[in-house]
């Protein structure tokens, strides 16, 4: 089902086309007396993208947020909406949704005059402004409550409000900090879809923050991982995972087995990592003499099975999660691995020594 | 909350079945000692007023006279006038200063806020002889004025006088009535309002302001209120036009005895409150005075919600059309410094009359000259060597402490049994303790003047204590309350399961705990009793005189230096005693 929002929009143009970007960051920075908040930092965002800004708290995501929607003044650098220059215009003057964590609806106002707000600041007709609350409480389903004070709403029906507040008005770009904090898991993963559905149906500009990397990885055209008030990385959940750039990337996005070492050539002139583990091959467009950190998803390593690369160790312990099962293999001394195992495959007893094997391509040299 | 958690507990659930109204016989002193020496003395007197004098049938004839006769209307009329102008200029004058409070951060809001405290306690005596210091026609003002070569203003006894006096008077009252509300206002919602597009005077005034409103008119129901039932100021500091209905009470009752139209001109004052009380109740609910969460914060419905908040956009354009060409008149920075300056500037304006006298009581001159022609101790000598004034003092100081003793007790066992009851009757008995605070004190003290009349307690130091406990019980009750809110009734429940019985918890774990609103309550009690004049007006008759009826006979014939030195003695022991006060009630240090 198509909303009429959605025919109100233009289509979202592809990532990568050399249109105006609709939102760009150029050097942005901030700094509070001796601390950095943020680094200068340059983002561009498409128009109809949903990026995700990710991060350990204080790692400068809410900063930049509270930068691009005018909350919080930068001390150097520029913010470019569909090319205009919006560094220093006022917040209400920027055309710029802000969900906030803790909802921030109008205790005084009833669900339909807190949706109206916008409208009504914008001076839209009175006739139009209720049409146009009617369609955006029937887009999060909450056309029955429409009189409704926020207080009498559960949190999940509150946060689909503060959801129709801010995508009633199509702003150029919608931010979004944290929304579902506040909500349990279950209901968390139900808005997550909500959320996923009205970016598909009005192909609005997306950035989302948060320190949750599943709901990254599941809400994302492109994560942008911040660290230490700069980028990390950024690309789609596809490439951070599978091609982490950095010993932290890997660790904080999945579970990584990692192994720290240097990078040699073996007598062949293949690349070979050699760790108090044991030497391992690398996979062959590996650049040279380095120090380097292999990482190893937990699903691409193998009990007794097939792979160019191997390190025996104690079963610890088995965790059994339902649709998987990870076994912990001591390496000696505080070292642990985690395998996954494939559906079907019992788990190794206890105390039981294995061989864990992967494939040199399988690992990924991060610095 | 204790109902709740106590329910959990089986033994404790059974317990509270077999007594029935349990914790509620806790409350039981209180509401009889309300009902004999505050609800029966009132009704008496609203009796009397339609009463003929002779014959005890039932008349109208004292309403009649007061609506017929052209100086008896006019009081009406000027009561409502000042009351009602007092009130609203407190509020504003005292919104900016509430809002600047609110957005402080916590330590240095409590310091803030103890320079709105300090004229709040001040006894209003003290205040309104420093205007007259300040104000008089050789006053302050008007030697500086002289001094510069410009002929002296008529500032005392005019309607200008009275106002200062009053908005002096009860500009502390609004803010610390408004600042509850405000600092549980949610700052990021006015910053959501920006963000959906809202310039900065819209998010004030449909999201900040429309938030604040209970507050605001809670302190507007209490100004206008405790307004009604002055006369110290308009006594001292206006003019004949100035008459104010309580000193026609006085007058009526001192120098005519005429008990019956007194009641009558009272009952005017006590419907007049209770008007102004309902109204306030059908538009937020009364709970939201005590600090309570209303159910009603969606305000009025209908018509009334659409009218208002037309009115409010059109405030924010108007000040929008008004803050722009200020703005950019003034710039960004100065700007963003004209809240703080002028914060301090009415912070000024509270506290500075009260240290206007200390230097006139070092005063080697016997006239009240500003600056004092040289310095010296003499009249703290007259105060001390003065057996009128020093009587007077102790008394004051016994009755005080008498009270605070008593009121504490009852109202502690009131707020105990109040917090741990669900009963129905909850809701009418915490208004009901409530209530001294909001009938007018003159009402109070004249029917009590005449059931002490009947029993002989007049000019009696217990008919004093029992006058004053009246009227210091809902402050005391409002302090403990504050802290037994807090408290956690599962320690009682441990205490109980380690076998501790019902008496040996109270002692040795729920009075421990909540010592901290006890103390308070005890020094809010004692100030409240060493401040009194209403009740002493009446009830301490002759030589046996109280402190503050000492020092009014002295303002109303003499003003004079050992005045002076008199205020700034009760100035420090009330501070005192409420640095104390406030060092106690915050919690966990």
């Amino acid at each position: 089902m198509l909303s009429p929002l959605a025919q109100a929009r233009t289509a979202p143009v592809q990532a990568g086309a050399a249109a105006t970007p609709k939102l760009l960051v150029d050097g942005l920075t901030k700094r509070y007396g001796a601390i950095t908040a943020l680094e200068p930092t340059r983002l561009e965002v498409p128009a109809g993208e949903f990026l995700t800004l990710l991060g350990p708290s204080g790692s400068g995501k809410t900063t930049l947020l509270q930068m691009i929607c005018g909350l919080v003044e930068p001390s150097g650098g520029r913010i470019l909406i569909d090319g205009q220059d919006e560094t220093r215009t006022p917040v209400h003057k920027r055309d710029i949704g802000l969900v906030f964590q803790h909802y921030a609806l109008f205790p005084h106002l009833t669900v339909a005059e807190n949706i109206g707000f916008p409208l009504r600041m914008r001076g839209v007709a009175a006739a139009d402004l209720t049409r146009r609350v009617k369609e955006a409480l029937e887009m999060v389903h909450l056309g029955h409550l429409a009189g409704r004070f926020p207080k009498e709403l559960s949190g999940g029906q509150q946060q689909r409000v503060a959801l129709a507040r801010c995508f009633v008005y199509q702003p150029s770009v919608i931010l979004m900090d944290e929304p579902l904090g506040a909500l349990d898991k279950k209901l968390r993963e139900h808005m997550q879809y909500e959320i996923k559905r009205l970016h598909r149906e009005t192909g609005a500009t997306i950035i989302y923050v948060t320190h949750d990397q599943e709901e990254a990885l599941a809400l994302s055209d492109r994560i942008c991982l911040m660290n230490h008030a700069r980028i990390e990385q950024l690309g789609t959940p596809h490439d951070i995972y599978a091609r982490p750039k950095t010993a932290f990337a890997a660790d904080f996005i999945g579970v990584s087995n990692i192994f720290r070492g240097q990078v040699r050539r073996d007598g062949s002139g293949a690349p070979m990592l050699v760790t108090g583990n044991g030497s391992f091959r690398l996979s062959a467009d590996t650049p040279d003499n380095q120090d380097g950190t292999l990482v190893v998803r937990p699903e691409q390593l193998d009990i007794d099975g097939e792979g160019d690369n191997e390190v025996r160790g104690e079963v610890v312990d088995t965790v059994y999660a339902g649709s998987e099962t990870r076994v912990l293999v001591s390496l000696g001394g505080e070292e642990t691995i985690t395998v996954r195992l494939r559906r079907g495959i019992a788990p190794p007893r206890l105390g039981e020594v294995v061989a864990v094997r992967w494939r040199a391509d399988a690992g990924v040299l991060v610095s | 909350m204790s109902a709740a958690t106590l329910n959990h507990d089986g033994a404790f659930a059974a317990a509270r079945r077999r007594l029935r109204f349990g914790p509620l016989w806790l409350a039981a002193p209180g509401l009889a000692f309300l009902a004999i020496f505050f609800l029966f003395p009132v009704l008496r007197l609203l009796g009397l007023s339609v009463q003929d004098l002779e014959t005890s049938a039932w008349t109208s004839d004292h309403y009649a006279r007061i609506v017929a006769t052209d100086v008896y209307f006019r009081v009406l009329m000027s009561t409502f006038r000042i009351a009602g102008l007092t009130a609203l200029l407190s509020l504003l004058f005292g919104y900016p200063l509430a809002y600047w409070l609110a957005q402080l951060p916590e330590r240095q809001r409590g310091l803030a806020i103890l320079a709105v405290m300090v004229p709040f306690w001040t006894s209003y005596l003290v205040k309104t002889f420093a205007w007259m210091v300040i104000l008089g026609r050789t006053g302050v003002i008007n030697q500086i004025l002289s001094g510069t070569g410009m002929s002296p203003l008529p500032l005392l006894h005019n309607e200008f006088g009275v106002m200062a006096g009053m908005v002096h008077a009860m500009l502390p009252l609004a803010v610390l009535t408004m600042l509850p509300v405000m600092t549980t206002i949610d700052r990021r919602l006015v910053q959501a309002a920006e963000t959906l597009g809202a310039p900065p005077a819209n998010a004030f005034w449909l999201v900040y302001f429309q938030l604040s409103l209970p507050g605001v008119a809670a302190a507007g129901l209490l100004t206008f209120i405790s307004s009604l039932g002055f006369f110290i100021v308009p006594a001292l500091l206006g003019g004949p036009q100035q008459t104010m209905l309580a000193q026609l009470i006085i007058t009526q009752i001192q120098e005519m005895l005429n008990w019956a139209f007194a009641g009558a001109l009272a009952t005017f004052m006590l419907v007049a409150a209770l008007v102004t009380c309902w109204v306030y109740d059908r538009l937020f609910g009364l709970s939201s005075l005590s600090g309570e969460t209303s159910g009603r914060a969606g305000g009025g419905q209908g018509h009334l919600r659409s009218a208002g908040m037309k009115i409010l956009s059109a405030l924010a354009k108007a000040s929008a059309a008004l803050g722009g060409p200020v703005g950019r008149a003034l710039g960004p920075k100065m700007m963003d410094r004209l809240l703080p300056l002028y914060s301090a500037a009415i912070i000024v304006f509270l506290v500075a009359p009260a240290l206007v006298v200390v230097p006139i009581a070092f005063t080697t001159s016997p006239f009240l000259d500003f600056p004092p022609p040289g310095y010296g101790l003499e009249w703290f000598r007259v105060y001390f060597n003065s057996d009128l004034w020093v009587s007077a003092t102790i008394r004051s100081f016994v009755v005080a402490f008498a009270t605070a003793i008593l009121a504490t007790l009852v109202a502690g066992l009131a707020a105990l049994a109040l917090a741990r009851s669900s009963s129905r009757w909850r809701g009418a008995i915490f208004a009901f303790f409530l209530a001294p605070m909001i009938v007018p004190r003159i009402v109070i003290a004249v029917g009590l003047f005449y059931l002490f009349a009947q029993i002989g307690l007049v000019a009696t130091d217990l008919g004093l204590i029992i006058g004053h406990t009246v009227l210091a019980l809902p402050f005391a009750f409002v302090a403990i309350s504050a802290v037994v809110k807090g408290h956690d009734w599962r320690l009682d429940q441990a205490a109980a399961t380690l076998g501790a019985n019902r008496f040996r918890t109270l002692m040795l774990v729920t009075v421990p705990l909540i010592r901290g609103g006890l103390v308070a309550a005890f020094l809010f009690a004692f100030i409240t009793s060493f401040d009194e004049l209403t009740v002493a007006i009446f009830v301490s008759g002759g030589v046996k005189t109280t402190l503050p009826k000492q020092m009014w006979d002295d303002m109303i014939l003499q003003l004079n230096p050992t005045l002076a030195a008199v205020s700034v003695v009760v100035f420090a022991i009330v501070m005192a005693l409420l640095l104390m006060a406030e060092w106690l009630r915050r919690p966990a240090r």
